[in-house]
């Protein structure tokens, strides 16, 4: 039986309720925590901060993400904390109509989803064009038009690589290139496993106190999958699955050898897991595939080859998984025929007996 | 003289659609319908691992991702003649029908709903005369006085805040809104409710599928899912059962709730039933097999011509010849280079913007075909294809569907009422019930063979050989077919996607009127 009457009808919100909301709204929406201030200052105000959510290059996994959301849920978010002016997938007004609200409104956090589409040349910028051809004036083109000015506040927290993250850059550094997953013009709009996270992203904010490279977060970027896997023991201890189905799969062991990258991907997927319901990638026999690491659809391809350079630690636990991950970049010698032997000479010891 | 009307964007769908019409002494004379996003998967998958493929094309869509991700496995499956286990194929249906059961809600509450119901009208509604009609139909506990009170208030609130949201600027108290202020209410509270039903359908789609929007527990060969009570790290018992609860709470609203408003919409807009049936040419693809081999569909494919169910013809695996052969996407129409018509496997995705030519270009959407004509795909064209085989399910569960709107609306409604906007709401409805048997079934189809059997092996290496594949799936909203072709080197040498995303290549149905909105 489910909750029938909904007690989040009638919320009763204090002062410091009602900041705890401004941060679950920033959070469920992916803002950076510096936003946090903004929001709270609209929210001080009777009205509830307006949210323009922009889609580009995307896939509306972002979206998806958002209606998994349970704390907040999308009922309390949208209707008690924040007043969502713009999102295409959600609005019931189209067109001219769905836009014209969203014109004279004061500012607002813009959490796009994706890049913006054109190609190397330059030839076609199609959302950008649409905008432009129909409303004249490019001063005036509608939630587009805030692009181009100040309200650049981007979502790292969501989005982890290839998406917006990388138009974002791009965007403040001209010139840095077309560093992207895809190695011809179009632009593959990515949802990282980041994004995903959408169940707790109150917990995750709050802790967020410092940042890594790319501005990421370090409660969600800050340790290796590796480290907080409940597989690392078995990667430790030499055992590892040599093909899906085999009877090391079956027992649950360490799963780099077909693919895994957790060793070279900064996430918190292993600790903070998904969908309210304790599963990650792992749990269910696959690899980490990387997806929140920076052009991960070319560095992390083949999926199902395991990583090179990974050294295997010849037996017990190590004390610092940072060295793991020093040697991925291939400084240290390569240890893989290493980890090999001794993953198959554990199993000629005592593996039977295990099984 | 006809005045042009530009609907750009058109709001609650997935990608961006732009759409034109022409209307002439009230009616329209022309239409354009212009996906207006490229993405350019074909183009990415050049070059790689046919294995990482699925990874790829789940990101096509983040709302129909494991229908994408099913296609690509299963073509490379084709290509290799691989058979997968028996286990992985349940494991595989229950993916599939249990995203089904999300997707059909939110299709219905998030995305449609607004077009039939009047969130403001709610503000009139008698609680108490709310619940009476709610009970009338259902007996749903949900459907209270108090909480359509409650509903009632946060509406109020709301609407006294000057901030409507993704509400503000449509067509509330517009005459075209037929449903009575208790109607409109009941429908808000259901559309409150939806979205934590459809969050627990999701909920029991992680644990089998580690995480989604996008899941990842499929491989080619099968899936990386374990189940094995007897193993702390696979899905166990409790697992499993967590799942069957989960599933039994949305079904129980999919059937007192969701399939109820769907019939209350349909009598109450018994005069829009004719409206929007488009193209009545359907193409179904078989699907959820129950055997290792995927011959064995429990939903039957085919196609139907001229909404005629004389005209049915079964299409029984992925591969089947009467598919592979017939099946050809255009470019006509589409910002790509050339000019052609080809057979998916031949065709190319070169990009060449022209700008919106009203005669020549004006979409990122290539127009795949059937025999040269346009088809209908998705929830309809299941039920119309299930029925005109006299599939059991679907005949008994669309028979009785029409029963329940001809008794709500006091006159005989048919089986020819689902040629239309309505019917494909319907049938998206009627399809969401089917799913949520299969879940259950698929639970008694383990406890007859044993559980620690499930996986089998991946594709060990690079894929070895030459070959072609097809796979086509039908999803929550569409279709999508995936084709490809490796190379000695066992690289992916074409890919296509034929698929409803924007920017991807295709919408089976490319007609204006087959895009599943209502305006007034």
């Amino acid at each position: 039986m489910a909750d029938t009457v909904n007690k989040a009808l009638e919320p009763q919100l204090d002062r410091r309720g009602f900041l705890k909301g401004c941060t679950m709204a920033a959070a469920a929406l992916g803002l950076s925590e510096a936003m946090i201030p903004k929001l709270v200052e609209a929210a001080a105000t009777a009205e509830r901060p307006r949210v323009i959510w922009l889609h580009f290059q995307e896939c509306t996994g972002c979206t998806e993400s958002l209606l998994r959301s349970s704390h907040p849920d999308l009922a309390r978010l949208l209707l008690d904390i924040i007043s969502l002016d713009y999102h295409e997938t959600v609005m019931a007004a189209a067109g001219h109509q769905a836009e014209k609200p969203s014109r004279d409104r004061g500012e607002a956090p813009l959490p796009p989803c994706g890049r913006r589409c054109h190609s190397h040349q330059g030839e076609w910028h199609p959302l950008y064009d649409r905008r432009q051809d129909r409303h004249g004036d490019p001063q005036d083109r509608g939630p587009q038009s805030h692009r181009h000015h100040r309200h650049r506040h981007l979502c790292h927290l969501r989005r982890g690589s290839g998406g917006s993250t990388e138009s974002d850059r791009r965007g403040r550094r001209p010139g840095s290139g077309q560093r992207q997953a895809d190695r011809q013009h179009p632009r593959l709009s990515t949802q990282p496993g980041i994004f995903p996270r959408h169940h707790s992203p109150l917990s995750d904010l709050q802790k967020a106190a410092g940042t890594r490279q790319l501005n990421r977060p370090l409660f969600a970027y800050g340790r290796r999958i590796h480290d907080h896997c409940e597989r690392r023991a078995h990667f430790d201890e030499g055992r590892f699955v040599e093909n899906f189905g085999d009877q090391y799969h079956k027992l649950g062991y360490c799963l780099y050898k077909v693919g895994c990258k957790g060793p070279e991907t900064f996430s918190n997927c292993p600790a903070v897991r998904f969908n309210d319901v304790d599963v990650w990638p792992v749990s269910v026999g696959h690899g980490c595939i990387g997806c929140t690491e920076p052009n991960f659809w070319d560095t992390m391809t083949p999926f199902y080859e395991r990583l090179p350079n990974v050294k295997i630690p010849a037996t017990g636990i190590i004390d610092s998984a940072d060295q793991i991950g020093k040697t991925v970049l291939g400084v240290t010698a390569a240890a893989v025929g290493i980890h090999a032997v001794v993953g198959i000479g554990k199993r000629l010891i005592k593996g039977k007996s295990e099984e | 003289m006809a005045q042009r009307i530009t609907i750009d964007p058109v709001t609650r769908i997935e990608g961006h659609l732009r759409v034109d019409v022409e209307v002439d002494g009230g009616k329209v004379t022309k239409a354009w319908s212009s996906g207006q996003m490229y993405r350019g998967l074909e183009n990415i998958l050049k070059g790689r691992d046919p294995r990482d493929a699925w990874l790829f094309v789940q990101r096509i869509c983040g709302v129909c991702t494991t229908v994408h991700a099913l296609a690509s496995v299963r073509s490379v499956e084709n290509a290799l003649g691989l058979e997968i286990p028996y286990n992985a194929q349940l494991i595989r249906n229950l993916v599939q029908s249990i995203h089904c059961l999300h997707d059909h809600i939110v299709h219905f509450y998030a995305l449609s709903a607004l077009d039939w119901v009047d969130v403001v009208s709610a503000l009139s509604a008698d609680p108490v005369k709310t619940a009476a009609l709610a009970d009338s139909l259902s007996d749903w506990p949900g459907n209270s006085p108090k909480r359509f009170a409650a509903v009632k208030a946060k509406v109020k609130a709301l609407v006294d805040s000057g901030q409507l949201g993704p509400f503000a600027n449509a067509y509330w108290g517009h005459a075209a809104m037929k449903l009575p202020p208790e109607a409109n209410l009941m429908a808000v509270s259901h559309y409150l409710e939806a979205l934590d039903y459809q969050r627990k359908a999701t909920m029991a789609l992680a644990i089998i599928g580690g995480k989604n929007p996008h899941i990842q527990n499929l491989t080619v060969g099968g899936v990386t899912t374990n189940i094995n009570p007897e193993n702390q790290t696979a899905v166990t018992m409790e697992r499993l059962y967590y799942i069957k609860q989960l599933v039994e709470e949305v079904s129980s609203f999919i059937k007192n709730v969701y399939m109820v408003d769907v019939v209350a919409v349909g009598a109450l807009y018994a005069g829009w039933i004719p409206y929007g049936a488009g193209v009545t040419n359907y193409l179904a693809a078989p699907d959820m097999f129950l055997d290792a081999a995927g011959t064995k569909a429990d939903l039957p494919g085919g196609t139907v011509f001229g909404g005629d169910l004389k005209t049915i013809k079964p299409i029984n695996v992925h591969a089947d010849a009467y598919f592979k052969e017939n099946v050809q996407e255009s470019i006509a129409k589409a910002w790509y280079d050339g000019n052609w018509s080809k057979h998916p496997w031949e065709s190319t995705t070169d990009p060449k913007f022209t700008d919106f030519q009203d005669d020549g270009k004006y979409t990122w959407l290539k127009a795949p075909r059937f025999q040269g004509k346009p088809m209908q795909v998705g929830p309809l064209a299941q039920m119309v294809v299930g029925y005109a085989q006299g599939h059991e399910m679907t005949v008994k569960s669309v028979n009785g569907f029409l029963e329940k709107v001809s008794a709500v609306a006091g006159t005989t409604v048919g089986p020819e009422a689902l040629h239309g906007t309505i019917g494909r709401h319907a049938a998206r409805a009627v399809r969401a019930g089917m799913m949520a048997i299969s879940p259950s079934n698929i639970g008694a189809s383990w406890s007859r063979t044993s559980p620690k059997a499930t996986m089998r092996s991946s594709v060990p290496g690079p894929i070895p050989r030459a070959n072609s594949a097809v796979s086509v799936s039908t999803r929550p909203r569409a279709a999508c077919c995936r084709t490809g072709s490796s190379s000695k080197t066992g690289k992916s040498k074409i890919t296509n996607v034929l698929s409803p995303r924007p920017g991807t290549p295709g919408r089976v149905t490319t007609r204006t009127s087959s895009v599943p909105t209502r305006r007034h």
